[in-house]
């Protein structure tokens, strides 16, 4: 019954289709006048008409019915959205009505009428102007592989013009298909082959059932197109694992490096490093709340205006923290230990008492936002960013030891700090220099995983032991062996997490790095030398 | 026999400190128990259990003492030997609950109902008898501290890369037991003790026990830590701290002396935690996190490393400081303990124990030589006869 009058309805739409506008515009007008009354046998095939005429007055009239506020005026036979503050508009026209109606009364509707409603609202979105409404529709239909939406979406692929919304009511059509009981092996196989197109998960779950019980060619068929899909599907899982990874070990990386070079170059144990990190984090905090009441329209430019102030603010700290605490105790890495593990102490109560112990919201700008389909790959625009963002810091600080005179006395000094002093280098400014270097470095890391992370004075602790980690595993004093160790641990780490979860992942690859600094004791990459002890 | 023989020839550092730890083990129990409550010298349980806690940090700090003081291995994972103790003891007093749980199950602990296990895993085995759960609170650290250990003094993994693993090790096992599947409470560890030895642990007289036992604990641990590092075998620890290569040179299994003292010490660990878990009555995977490991490196620091009696003083007075800083000003306490690593390294590498036998040796040269002074005679160099 609900079938055979939805075919009529549909009927009606396709031929309204061919209709000229003004007809259609009568027919819309029919419709409204026939829906205005308390017969429900009316009531619905006034719903059917308003389908019928495809009209996008008659898509809003029916959403409003079925959000109840659809009401007519008995005595004018006038029908009327009523919105939300009392007022009303005219159905027809969409305008608010010269005199507001008096006495009305709201369409009636009834377990019958909502099921009309929701079938004549699905068809009239297939019809929709806007292509993304009709995509949606036709993903919809694809979901519930609904046999009632094949004539309508007959109607619909015949009209349609945007080609992408066009595949996606094909596949919907086969899939309807492949549900129609009386549908023929050829008409099934047929389907399966559009089907196969969408290469997803969706289209895997929609030929479960048919490799189970289907007819012998059908089966076949679906064989083997869920073959093929299920080794797309395995390659993509790879490529999103190594795309997962590389934006892991990219945050590892971001993390790591500023350590590379205090721990690395310099030979700092620096505990305080993630407090650093921190720092950076809460400079991009303070410097987004002042945007956000002084210059609102200056906060898409948040993250550019805190990374130099977040190097400086971190960069200072280190300066400070060389020159008043570690310069003293050269020599002495386990002292260095201690006496900066009590500095992160410090830095986190600061933290604590200047800002609060709660997470603090750090917001993403604009461009950061969404995501993009990469050959059906999902990629967030904040993941690239960040793998981006990654890639520009290491670059830079490679030119800054290569290329430039800072970084040529920098190495003098890690090389032969001796000799660097005879040829007139001023070795206490370096070490004071390239501490703050490498701590600005991890306040730049900050401003980053501000965005990924929460934003908490304990958001450094979580990274040290990690960080401490990618460094020692990457050999001490080799900023590509950081980069190796960083990327290698990221994607070790998310390939893991299929089988090992999470957690378990995560202690696997801590005691591969430490039986792996038992087989190699100064990491991936170590620096050749002969010295005996460091 | 041998222990009259360590007894007589203890420093007076040494005979002090076990005086004192003597006189703490019969005075407080007996103003807990034979003075009435309201007086002004009686001390309440709860700070007898305090005190027992401190002891037990006091412990653990001697232990890390005998491998940082002596042998120069920075480990930054004591905590958890030191939880792993605990773990052992606590696995005991949950099969104790028995049916009093909230499930009343006779056999299985309440977390493992609730999270629908059929039987006790095999890691849980034994657990209800008091020896075997002892020898586990000696073995399990033990072992651990002996498999890592053999590993990395045999690759000659030292200094820095050794605390950072070290660190790496106790951050593995905080994730680990923080797991449910590992059969050990998770997050939630373990807790609601009843008995102990078929006494109620909430028992007044039970805490007092406790104590004792922990004081007992701490004097044995100091004199085995005392009789190694006096004896030949710490000669030699202590030259490996001061040069490995040259004591591997001379011949030494370098390796061999380290591993020996750092399995001691985390056994010694293991009992610390042991009687830790039911004077503070839970345990969790909390205790695995890195931070206590390095804050029990500060106390030693804070008492002086090498000294074994400055590493209990330091852990006393720490965690007395933290006790009252903590309830007084909170916002304070961890400015403090930041400023205290600061200070300590800065400006008191030899901790307080040492800074004072330093002030007095120097005293006692000075005094030596004004006295020769006013006989007359100047101090004669070396080697002038």
């Amino acid at each position: 019954m609900r079938f055979a009058r939805l075919f009529l309805a549909l009927l009606g739409l396709a031929l309204a289709m061919l209709a000229p506008p003004a007809a259609r515009a009568a027919d819309l007008d029919a419709a409204f006048a026939r829906i205005a009354t308390e017969n429900f046998n009316e009531i619905e095939a006034a719903i059917g008409d308003l389908a019928a005429t495809g009209n996008d007055k008659a898509a809003t009239a029916l959403q409003a019915m079925t959000d109840g506020a659809l009401v007519y005026a008995p005595a004018t036979k006038g029908v009327f959205i009523k919105k939300a503050d009392g007022s009303f508009l005219d159905a027809r026209t969409g305008v608010a009505p010269a005199e507001a109606p008096f006495a009305t009364k709201p369409v009636r509707v009834n377990n019958r009428i909502r099921r009309a409603l929701e079938a004549a609202l699905g068809s009239l979105t297939l019809l929709a102007p806007d292509p993304a409404k009709r995509l949606a529709a036709a993903e919809a239909v694809f979901k519930s592989r609904d046999v009632a939406a094949l004539p309508a979406l007959d109607v619909a692929l015949a009209k349609e013009s945007d080609a992408k919304v066009k595949r996606v009511m094909t596949q919907a059509r086969a899939a309807a298909i492949l549900a129609k009981p009386d549908a023929t092996d050829a008409e099934k196989v047929a389907a399966i082959d559009v089907v196969a197109e969408r290469g997803d998960q969706d289209a895997l779950s929609l030929f479960a059932n048919l490799r189970a019980n289907g007819a012998p060619i059908v089966k076949m068929a679906a064989e083997t197109a869920a073959g093929a899909i299920e080794r797309r599907l395995a390659v993509l899982s790879s490529v999103q694992n190594v795309w997962y990874g590389l934006s892991l070990g990219s945050v590892l990386l971001l993390a790591a490096i500023g350590l590379a070079i205090t721990f690395g170059v310099m030979g700092i144990i620096n505990m305080a490093h993630g407090e650093m990190v921190m720092l950076g984090a809460y400079t991009t905090f303070v410097v987004q709340e002042l945007l956000r009441t002084r210059f609102p329209g200056l906060f898409d430019w948040s993250l550019a205006i805190a990374l130099p102030l977040a190097f400086l603010v971190s960069g200072a700290v280190g300066v400070l923290l060389e020159r008043s605490v570690i310069r003293f105790l050269y020599g002495r890495p386990l002292e260095t230990l201690l006496a900066t593990w009590g500095v992160s102490l410090i830095l986190q109560q600061a933290v604590r008492s200047a800002f609060g112990a709660n997470n603090r919201e750090v917001g993403a700008p604009s461009f950061m936002a969404g995501s993009f389909d990469f050959m059906g790959l999902q990629i967030t625009y904040g993941r690239l960013w960040i793998v981006v963002f990654c890639a520009a810091v290491f670059a830079a600080l490679l030119f800054v030891l290569k290329a430039t005179s800072f970084g040529l006395k920098m190495r003098a000094v890690t090389q032969n700090r001796r000799m660097a002093a005879c040829m007139g280098i001023r070795t206490p400014w370096v070490d004071s220099l390239t501490f703050g270097l490498g701590s600005g470095i991890a306040g730049i890391a900050g401003v980053a995983l501000s965005q990924i992370d929460n934003v908490s004075p304990n958001l450094g602790q979580s990274y040290i032991v990690d960080s401490f980690m990618v460094v020692v595993f990457g050999g001490v004093g080799n900023l590509w062996g950081t980069l190796v160790a960083a990327l290698s641990l990221g994607i070790a780490n998310k390939f893991l997490e299929p089988f090992a979860g999470a957690v378990l992942g995560k202690i696997l690859l801590l005691v591969f790095i430490i039986l792996f600094i038992q087989k190699r004791p100064r990491g991936l990459f170590a620096l050749k030398g002969r010295a005996v002890e460091a | 026999m041998i222990l009259s023989k360590l007894l007589t020839e203890l420093d007076w550092r040494g005979r002090v400190f076990l005086l004192a730890l003597a006189a703490a083990a019969v005075i407080v129990p007996v103003l807990n128990l034979a003075i009435p409550e309201g007086s002004a010298l009686n001390v309440p349980t709860y700070a007898v259990s305090l005190l027992g806690k401190y002891l037990c940090y006091a412990l653990l700090a001697v232990a890390l003492d005998l491998v940082w003081g002596y042998c120069g291995i920075l480990s930054l994972g004591h905590g958890a030997f030191f939880a792993l103790g605990g773990y052992a003891m606590g696995m005991y007093l949950m099969r104790q609950i028995g049916t009093r749980g909230v499930y009343a199950n006779p056999i299985l602990p309440d977390f493992m109902v609730f999270l629908n296990w059929k039987e006790l895993p095999l890691t849980w085995w034994g657990f209800q008898s008091f020896p075997y759960a002892m020898l586990m609170a000696l073995v399990v650290p033990g072992l651990l501290a002996f498999v890592f250990g053999w590993f990395a003094f045999r690759s000659r993994v030292t200094g820095v890369y050794l605390s950072i693993i070290t660190q790496a090790m106790t951050y593995a096992l905080l994730l680990a037991f923080f797991r449910n599947d590992m059969g050990f409470g998770g997050n939630n560890g373990l807790t609601d003790f009843k008995d102990i030895l078929g006494f109620n642990i909430q028992a007044q007289a039970t805490r007092v026990a406790l104590y004792v036992a922990t004081v007992i604990a701490l004097a044995l641990g100091y004199l085995v830590a005392r009789a190694m590092v006096t004896s030949s075998y710490g000669k030699v620890l202590i030259a490996i701290r001061d040069a490995e290569s040259r004591a591997r040179f001379l011949g030494y299994r370098v390796e061999r002396y380290k591993l020996v003292a750092f399995t001691a010490s985390a056994c010694m660990a293991g009992v610390a935690g042991a009687l830790y878990v039911p004077q503070v009555g839970i345990i969790n995977p909390s205790e695995f996190a890195a931070a206590n490991s390095i804050e029990a490196v500060i106390w030693v620091a804070v008492g002086g490393r090498g000294t074994l009696v400055g590493a209990a003083l330091g852990a006393v007075l720490v965690n007395w400081a933290k006790t009252w800083l903590t309830g007084a000003f909170p916002e304070i306490w961890l400015y403090g303990l930041g400023a205290l690593f600061i200070v300590v390294t800065l400006y008191l590498p030899k901790g307080i124990v040492g800074a004072l036998s330093e002030w007095s040796a120097r005293r006692q040269d000075r005094l030596a030589s004004s006295a020769a002074a006013e006989a007359g005679v100047g101090p004669q160099p070396a080697g002038a006869e």
